[in-house]
Parts: C-alpha cells; sequence; structure tokens
C-alpha cells in the first residue's frame, strides 16, 4: 500500500510539473508578448517600457524560473487587466465554479445511479434500451445550445428561473443541469455495466439461494460492488466537469472561474489564463489521485497493481 | 432446427436493436456526408450572399414564412438552408481533419508504448496522464485567443493535438494484447524489423478497434468546434459553422427561437449518427474502451 501510495504521488507530482511548464509555455505562444499587451496603438518606447516593467528582457529560461518559483508559492502576478493579484480574482471566483461543478455532478448521480441499475436490472428489455438512449441523446447535445434552449423554455416561456447572472441559488439551477449532462451518460453506463456484472456473480446468486429480498440483493450486495469504479469515476468527471464549465458560464454569465478565463482569453491578460488553466489542471490531478486512492481503499485487489 | 422453432431471444433482439441503431447512425452520417460534398449543387443560394431588406424571416411553415427561403433567413438576410447545408462542410472538415491528426498522433504513442514496454511505455503513460490532465475547452480558447483570433487551421490544429489521448490509451492495449500471439512471434523470428512488423502486422490488426475510438474522437471534436465557434473563438466568420449561426443569432433567440433550433438540431442530429455508428461498430467488435 505504501509502495502504491508513493508510486501514484510521484506520478501525480510529475504531471504537475509538466502542466505548470505547459502552462508557461501556452502564453508565449503569440510571440512578442510585450506587443500583446501594449496593443495596437503603442510606440516603440512604450513597448520597450513594457518589456522591461514586466521583465520579458530576461532569457526565457530565467523567466520560466522566476515564474515557476512564485507560482510554487501561490503567487501568479498580477492581473494586467483587473490590476489585482491572479490568486485573491482566482479565489474569488472558485466557489462560483465549485458550486456549479458540485451541484452538477450531484444531478448527474442522481439520474445516473438510479437509471443504471434500472438499466441492469432490466437487461435487455426495452427499459434497458431507452436508458441506453437517454445517455446517448446526453452525448449528443451541444452544452452551448442545451442551455440556451433551456433560458427560452424554463426563463422566458415558463418564467420559472432567471435566465442569466450570478446571484441567488436560482441562478445555479440552470448551468447545473447542463453541467450534468456532461456527466450523466459515462456514469450511467459504468452503473449499468458494473451492475450487470455484479448481478452475474457467484456471490449474488449465493444470495438469491439464501432467500434474501430482492431489494436487499440489489442494494447490499450488488450496488456496493459496482459503486466503486462509479464512485472512482466520479471524482475524475468532477475534474472534467470544472475543466468544462468554461462554456456554460460563458452562456449563463455566472461570474465563476471559467467566466474569468474567457474574458481574460479576450482581453490578453495572459497570467490570469495561464494561472486559470493551472489552477482547474491541479484540481483535476488531485481529483483522479484521490480516486485511484479511493479505489485502492475501497477494492484490495488493486492496491498491488 | 430447433433455433427456429425458439422464439426471438433476448440476444437476438439485442442483435436487431444494435442494427436499428448502426443503420440509423450510418443513414445520417451519410446523408450529412453527401450534403457537405454536394453542397455547392444542394444549397439554392450563396450562404454568403446577405439582403438586409429580407432578415429574420422565419422558415416557410410558420406564420409570416415565404416559400423563397425554405428554413428562413438569419440576421443578416442570408437564406438558412444554404448556410446550413454549407455548415455541413465545416462539421465534417474539422471532424475528419482532427481525427487524422490525432489519430497519427495518439495511435503512435500508443502502438510505441504497448510494443516496446519498459520505460518507453512508461513514457507513454505519463503523456496520456499529463494530456488528460488538461482542460481541453480552456486551453483550446486560449490558444486560439493569444495565437491573435483563430481560423479553419488552427482549430484543426489545436484539437487535434489535444485529443489524441484515447487513441493511445486503446492502441497501448491492444497492441500489448497482440504483441505475444503466435503471428507477431512468427513475423519477428523470421527477421522483419521491428519497423515492418509493426507496421505489416501490428497495425492492421488493432486498426478495427482504432476506428471505433475514431468515430466517437469525431463525435467530440464536432461538438468542441461548435463550442469553440460559439465562444468567437473557432471559425470565424463568415463561415456558417452550426456553432457560429448559433452565437451569431442568439440576440433574436427570445423572439424567434427557431433561428437557434434549426443548426442546434443539425448539430445533434450529426453527432447522434456519429455517436450511433460509432458504438454499434464498438458492440460488434468487443472494442473495451474504459481505462
Amino acid at each position: 500500500m505504501l509502495h502504491f501510495l508513493r508510486r501514484r504521488v510521484t506520478v501525480a507530482i510529475l504531471v504537475a510539473l509538466t502542466v505548470l511548464t505547459l502552462s508557461f509555455l501556452l502564453t508565449r505562444l503569440s510571440g512578442d508578448l510585450a506587443i500583446s499587451i501594449a496593443g495596437p496603438n503603442a510606440t516603440q518606447e512604450d513597448i520597450e517600457l513594457i518589456r522591461r516593467a514586466y521583465g520579458l528582457d530576461r532569457p526565457l529560461w530565467v523567466q520560466y524560473f522566476d515564474w515557476l518559483w512564485r507560482a510554487l508559492q501561490g503567487d501568479f502576478g498580477d492581473s494586467y487587466f483587473f490590476k489585482t493579484r491572479v490568486a485573491r480574482l482566482i479565489l474569488e471566483r472558485m466557489p462560483i465554479t465549485m458550486t456549479l461543478g458540485l451541484c452538477g455532478l450531484a444531478i448527474a448521480l442522481c439520474v445516473a445511479l438510479p437509471l443504471g441499475i434500472l438499466a441492469a436490472v432490466k437487461e435487455n428489455t426495452w427499459v434497458d434500451r431507452s436508458v441506453l438512449m437517454v445517455a446517448l441523446i446526453g452525448q449528443a447535445m451541444p452544452s452551448f445550445w442545451l442551455g440556451l434552449t433551456l433560458m427560452i423554455v424554463l426563463g422566458l416561456n415558463l418564467g420559472w428561473l432567471p435566465i442569466s447572472g450570478t446571484g441567488s441559488w436560482e441562478h445555479y439551477v440552470m448551468p447545473s443541469i447542463v453541467l450534468s449532462f456532461s456527466a450523466i451518460p459515462a456514469l450511467m453506463r459504468l452503473t449499468r455495466s458494473g451492475m450487470i456484472e455484479a448481478l452475474a456473480s457467484d456471490y449474488i446468486r449465493t444470495a438469491r439461494a439464501k432467500g434474501l429480498s430482492r431489494l436487499s440483493i440489489l442494494v447490499k450486495h450488488g450496488f456496493r460492488n459496482a459503486a466503486i469504479p462509479v464512485v472512482a469515476i466520479a471524482a475524475v468527471q468532477l475534474g472534467f466537469m470544472l475543466g468544462g464549465s468554461i462554456v456554460i458560464e460563458t452562456v449563463f454569465a455566472l461570474h465563476g472561474v471559467g467566466y474569468l478565463a474567457w474574458e481574460s482569453i479576450s482581453k490578453n491578460d495572459f497570467p490570469v489564463v495561464q494561472a486559470v488553466v493551472l489552477v482547474l489542471a491541479l484540481i483535476y490531478i488531485g481529483l483522479t489521485l484521490l480516486s485511484d486512492l479511493l479505489n485502492a481503499v475501497l477494492d484490495p485487489r488493486l492496491r498491488s497493481a | 432446427m430447433s433455433t427456429l422453432l425458439q422464439p426471438a431471444g433476448a440476444s437476438d433482439r439485442r442483435r436487431i436493436w444494435l442494427n436499428a441503431g448502426a443503420i440509423l447512425g450510418a443513414g445520417i452520417v451519410g446523408f450529412i456526408t453527401f450534403v457537405a460534398i454536394f453542397a455547392p449543387l444542394l444549397a439554392p443560394y450563396d450562404p454568403f450572399a446577405f439582403d438586409l431588406g429580407r432578415r429574420v424571416i422565419p422558415p416557410f411553415w410558420m406564420e409570416g414564412g415565404s416559400p423563397l427561403n425554405i428554413l428562413g433567413t438569419d440576421q443578416l438576410g442570408r437564406d438558412y438552408l444554404s448556410r446550413l447545408i454549407y455548415g455541413a462542410r465545416v462539421s465534417m472538415i474539422i471532424g475528419v481533419a482532427t481525427i487524422i491528426t490525432s489519430g497519427i498522433i495518439g495511435t503512435f504513442l500508443g502502438v510505441m508504448g504497448g510494443f516496446y514496454g519498459g520505460k518507453i511505455d512508461d513514457a507513454v503513460v505519463f503523456a496520456i496522464t499529463a494530456r488528460l490532465s488538461i482542460p481541453v475547452v480552456l486551453v483550446a480558447l486560449a490558444v486560439a485567443g493569444f495565437s491573435g483570433g483563430a481560423s479553419f487551421t488552427m482549430v484543426i490544429l489545436v484539437l487535434g493535438l489535444l485529443l489524441w489521448d484515447r487513441f493511445a490509451v486503446v492502441a497501448r492495449s491492444t497492441t500489448m494484447q497482440i504483441r505475444n500471439l503466435d503471428y507477431v512471434a512468427a513475423a519477428r523470428c523470421a527477421g522483419c524489423s521491428p519497423m515492418t512488423v509493426l507496421l505489416k502486422e501490428v497495425l492492421p490488426n488493432i486498426a478495427t478497434h482504432l476506428a471505433v475510438v475514431a468515430t466517437l474522437e469525431m463525435a467530440l471534436a464536432i461538438l468542441l468546434e461548435a463550442a469553440l465557434s460559439f465562444l468567437g473563438l473557432g471559425v470565424p466568420p463568415p463561415a456558417p459553422s452550426w456553432g457560429l449561426m448559433i452565437s451569431e443569432a442568439k440576440e433574436y433567440m427570445f423572439f424567434s427561437p427557431w433561428i437557434i433550433m434549426i443548426p442546434g438540431i443539425a448539430l445533434f442530429v450529426l453527432v447522434l449518427g456519429v455517436n450511433l455508428l460509432g458504438d454499434a461498430l464498438r458492440d460488434m467488435l468487443g472494442t473495451d474502451l474504459s481505462r
């Protein structure tokens, strides 16, 4: 177990360092940063001034290690546009994105688990096929379009929910529903296949032979075993959802981290974008690590892997 | 003989259902490919020709619609059907070009890791892990935004460089499975170079599994292109990308919901078709896509 733990943590740290390097390179793609920051009307002197002020006249590797050193201490520099610390900006917006991600995941689990179990119990019937069809439909639905459609139906026609913005809990309902769609198909398929496998196993036959009730067999013996991979994937899905929430936050003008990134991209605010990419990637790395550990704790067979 | 007398069992019904899905998927993809290829012949008007006097006319079956523009006109008075037809081209070209790019990268990495194992495999697994931790939409948007505006090639390049992970995963695991099979060993013993073994023995035998990945990744690429274009950092205007059409018509959607419904449904149907095809292929071949 200790060997397993050490190996996974080492990989996670190496991946994090790779992502740090990549997010540094990301902002150097545009060629000369100073020209981008100065804008189209800047004179040559302005550009020189900016280059010196931001330390862009130093060799690239010096800039890289300087940035890396600061980033490791949680210092992502100042935003060019907001003129505040990037770390503070992200900390302010993170709760919104986290709330959205967790609500989305909760909705996804509430839909995917019962439907997945139902499909497994009724394998190869019309119930099963309808559930798989729901998964396919969810996969094919463009999230931004679903968002706009909900705005028209729930926001305008029925008037149940506010159309966009950030404020009350009601502003989170539609975005969470839309976000949950990205996780439902995978979670549902996994629950279904896990349950089918569990229900076909010997211990279920034994439980049946002992005369246990159907519900007890399903929940205590079947689902408990099928749940292990689902729990693990749910953590990974949350990471994906946080990364993908940029589209949904932009559609609904929900001022989370994703919206901040989108604003900053259009304003050439490099430090903010760089930091958001990094933070979301680090959260994902943390969640996959957590998921691996959860897997190992719940399923002793995996520990030696 | 006894099988003939039995009623259709569960597995038969499953096969029939699968076939129905495969036929529907193939039909949708075939139709949209046909439309994309023959767009100039099928489109009733020039998709770029605008007429500011005839803006936001609804489809012909709605009140105020006109038989001249079957699906109506957009906010600049351009024929919606013509733009929709040309939009199929954008989605299909980007979908196919992306999976070619990402397919080459992912297959190369996966086959290398699976075939050689050891340190090379560790490096490949590490590359896959690192790639998965990068938020795709955000990075694609940032690259497009920072490199001075997006373009058609930019979208293909960015998506191609980001979506190779599943190719690598499947290529690696399938290569590992056949690496030690007799015919690969035989080819090695016959003195074939590793290159020949890889190209002549390994690649043809994992190709079908890669085809499954290709369809499912194509669906993803089409959705991502639409999302990037919707956010203004994908295919630039005036190209008729379905995502861009939704984005441009957004301010009219509360008065004329059809204006976002038409390109949205087109996108949904195409992605559904590609996924149905991919699922049918996967079930036929038994490719395991779980990581």
